[in-house]
């Protein structure tokens, strides 16, 4: 993953509540079996007039011109800057995956849904909370296609225009893996021992819980065979 | 010192290791799996070269791409067709059980994992999909994550948590006759709001949920997502172990007083603290209908479209305004009003042999609306349907005028070919009333079986209370 870098971009506003994940990335694009190219059809039915199909081509769709994205002026913005409750419903990662392929690398708003943002990190895509008034204040000078954020990570920062400055918490433990842009897989198993030693211990306690999930579950309830070959443990 | 909430429990019993920066691993039992969030894992494994850290916790399924009928001919879809095969492809590479489309055990993955006995009480259950909080309805602490959580517990069998905080939703008193789990929640959902679970796993509880079967449980806790919370809770009782025992992967007799006694704990002690209680008195619970594009916009049929303008909050009202654009619905129309195009029973909240029981004991010696232009059953395992097929279940529904179709997701995100026409008015037993969720400019209301098979029958929506005198 990409370490995050301080991004100074401009800002656009979407200016509606409990946006979910079937608006930001429509079901019909997750029949596709790849991580990429999902941006093209970031919220497709609220973005185009026609309706979408996977592998479309996008270049020459009819645009929604009311649909916050489309309107002059906010192209090539990084920032998007929603209301409350965005990323609800569904726990598709397609949906940060489109948000990042479009172009967005930071989102700033008064709450996220649990699973979203949780996601969001998983992609280097920073998920801003900020207070409620913040955010009104960051609306109405949104309103304006010129106007620039600049957010900062190391020093949990969103730097206005006129140099006032709104701090943010994130968790330190996906603020270092976002800035070292860190793989959660390789650090994990570091403590692979810890893990085995859980484990050892779980099969003793629990023998149940690790029953083996074949065809033909043994009547006995024999434990795991462990299928060798295939555990990495 | 005061006592631990089930969630609390279910946490310390799962702990592994506290990282360094503050977050920690938590280990996880069992991993459901199916064709739409697991492809790009598996993918990444593939690349990276590792194995699954223990095959034997991960049980896959195809559901939420799979026809429902003429099943013998394939998947029409290519696309869908690539998804399903692909799955079929990882489960052989990688080694891991999965009930294929072949297997009368395939179903939606929240229906098979407790039909099979392979969600149980005090165990972490994760699955792409965040209806997986429907699995705590047997005190076992389970959540939805996205796939690079999934390749990350296909790797390591943990996962980096942060710990929620605890939520009690108490639901005393007695419910009425022909109120379900899915008007009870729904009605939680409409007290709380969407968000009002955000960052707590939610433990139900009162004398309203004890009373609830397993099914009711399952029903309420799937749908604690849509109150934003991760994770939804019960605390383990007779009912729970009734429900598992004997069951395929259940422990068997050899363990069964074993696993008892384990799990007696799994439930929050009388001292327990909550970070926040809300109480709802189960006895004013009417059959709920949701009437905008947000599960908290939910009404009782008895009561009428609100009015934007009566509304505050101004993001509010305007997401007010927008869900009666979308859904064109008039502010004051009575809710017995509305007409609908097609009727779906079906889904991970609602395709239980209870929830098929309650809508055929409806529907049986009557015949669906000739307005209405088709009415869906659809089981929510092949064992559920073969269930239904044994009780005679399919021919009531078939009588009626209802098409009885093969397991799956189905209508309830309409990723194969069920789905709503653009301006098509659902009553729908699923869980999501998104713009857009069961077709590109369908229209959803969310109900509960009974209320679906009275507006089947109707035509439009009607206290489903009448027809189960």
């Amino acid at each position: 993953m990409e370490p995050f870098q301080q991004i100074h971009s401009k800002v656009v506003p979407m200016d509606r509540a409990n946006v979910d994940t079937d608006a930001i990335m429509p079901k019909q694009f997750l029949k596709s079996i790849r991580r990429s190219g999902f941006g093209p059809y970031l919220f497709d039915g609220w973005r185009y007039l026609d309706r979408g199909e996977p592998d479309m081509d996008c270049t020459n769709r009819p645009l929604n011109p009311d649909f916050e994205l489309n309107r002059p002026g906010y192209q090539g913005a990084r920032i998007l800057l929603v209301r409350e409750n965005f990323g609800c419903g569904s726990s598709r990662e397609h949906a940060p995956w489109a948000l990042q392929d479009y172009g967005f690398r930071v989102l700033i708003g008064p709450s996220f849904a649990d699973i979203f943002y949780n996601n969001c990190f998983k992609n280097g895509l920073l998920p801003i909370r900020l207070e409620p008034q913040e955010v009104d204040r960051l609306f109405q000078e949104a309103a304006n296609p010129d106007y620039r954020l600049t957010v900062d990570l190391e020093q949990q920062s969103v730097m206005t225009p006129d140099r006032s400055v709104l701090r943010f918490e994130i968790d330190e433990s996906r603020k270092y893996r976002l800035l070292h842009g860190l793989d959660d897989i390789d650090l994990t198993l570091q403590y692979a021992d810890e893990i085995r030693r859980y484990e050892s211990g779980r099969i003793k306690k629990t023998p149940w819980l690790f029953r083996s999930l074949t065809d033909r579950p043994s009547a006995a309830g024999a434990i795991d065979p462990a299928a060798p070959e295939n555990d990495h443990r | 010192m005061s006592g631990k909430t089930l969630y609390d429990k279910l946490w310390d019993d799962h702990f592994v290791h506290q990282n360094p920066d503050g977050s920690s691993l938590i280990y996880i039992d069992r991993h459901l799996v199916h064709e739409v969030t697991s492809p790009q894992a598996f993918e990444s494994l593939r690349i990276a070269g590792r194995k699954a850290w223990r095959v034997s916790a991960n049980l896959a399924v195809a559901d939420h791409n799979v026809p429902t009928k003429h099943r013998d001919a394939g998947i029409a879809d290519p696309v869908s067709r690539l998804q399903i095969e692909t799955l079929d492809r990882n489960c052989r590479e990688f080694g891991i059980t999965e009930f294929d489309l072949g297997d009368p055990r395939q179903g939606i993955v929240h229906v098979i994992g407790p039909e099979q006995g392979a969600t149980l009480p005090g165990m972490t259950v994760v699955c792409g999909d965040s209806h997986t909080s429907t699995h705590g309805a047997f005190g076992a602490l389970a959540f939805g994550i996205g796939t690079s959580e999934v390749e990350h517990v296909l790797a390591t069998q943990c996962l980096i948590q942060k710990k929620s905080k605890n939520l009690l939703i108490r639901v005393d008193g007695r419910v009425g006759a022909g109120i379900s789990a899915k008007d009870i929640v729904l009605a939680i959902i409409g007290h709380i709001g969407t968000a009002g679970g955000t960052g707590y796993a939610i433990e139900f509880a009162g004398d309203a949920i004890r009373a609830l079967s397993m099914e009711g449980r399952m029903t309420v806790c799937n749908m604690a997502i849509e109150a934003g919370a991760r994770s939804g809770l019960v605390a383990v009782d007779q009912t729970t172990l009734d429900y598992i025992r004997g069951r395929p992967f259940a422990p068997g007799d050899e363990h069964w007083s074993a696993a008892v006694e384990a799990w007696s704990h799994l439930h929050s002690d009388p001292d327990a603290n909550f970070d926040a209680v809300v109480q709802l008195d189960g006895s004013t619970i009417l059959p709920q209908v949701t009437w905008g594009t947000s599960p908290e916009m939910v009404v009782p049929v008895t009561g009428r479209i609100p009015d934007p303008e009566q509304e505050r909050n101004p993001v509010k009202r305007e997401g007010m305004k927008r869900a009666l654009r979308y859904m064109d619905l008039a502010p004051g129309t009575p809710v017995t009003d509305i007409r609908l195009d097609r009727v779906f029973i079906g889904s991970c909240t609602n395709s239980r042999i209870e929830d098929l029981r309650i809508a055929a004991a409806i529907v049986k010696g009557r015949r669906v609306a000739g307005t209405v232009r088709e009415a869906l059953v659809v089981p929510g395992s092949g064992l559920v349907k073969r269930q239904a097929e044994q009780e005679h279940l399919d021919r009531v529904f078939i009588a009626a005028g209802f098409e009885w179709r093969d397991p799956g997701c189905s209508m309830c995100l309409a990723m194969n070919a069920d789905r709503l026409e653009a301006g098509e008015r659902c009553a729908s037993t699923s869980n999501r009333n998104f713009e857009g969720r069961q077709g590109y400019g369908g229209r959803t209301h969310l109900v509960s079986p009974a209320m679906a098979a009275a507006a089947a029958i109707a035509g439009r929506f009607t206290d489903a209370r009448k027809f189960l005198s």
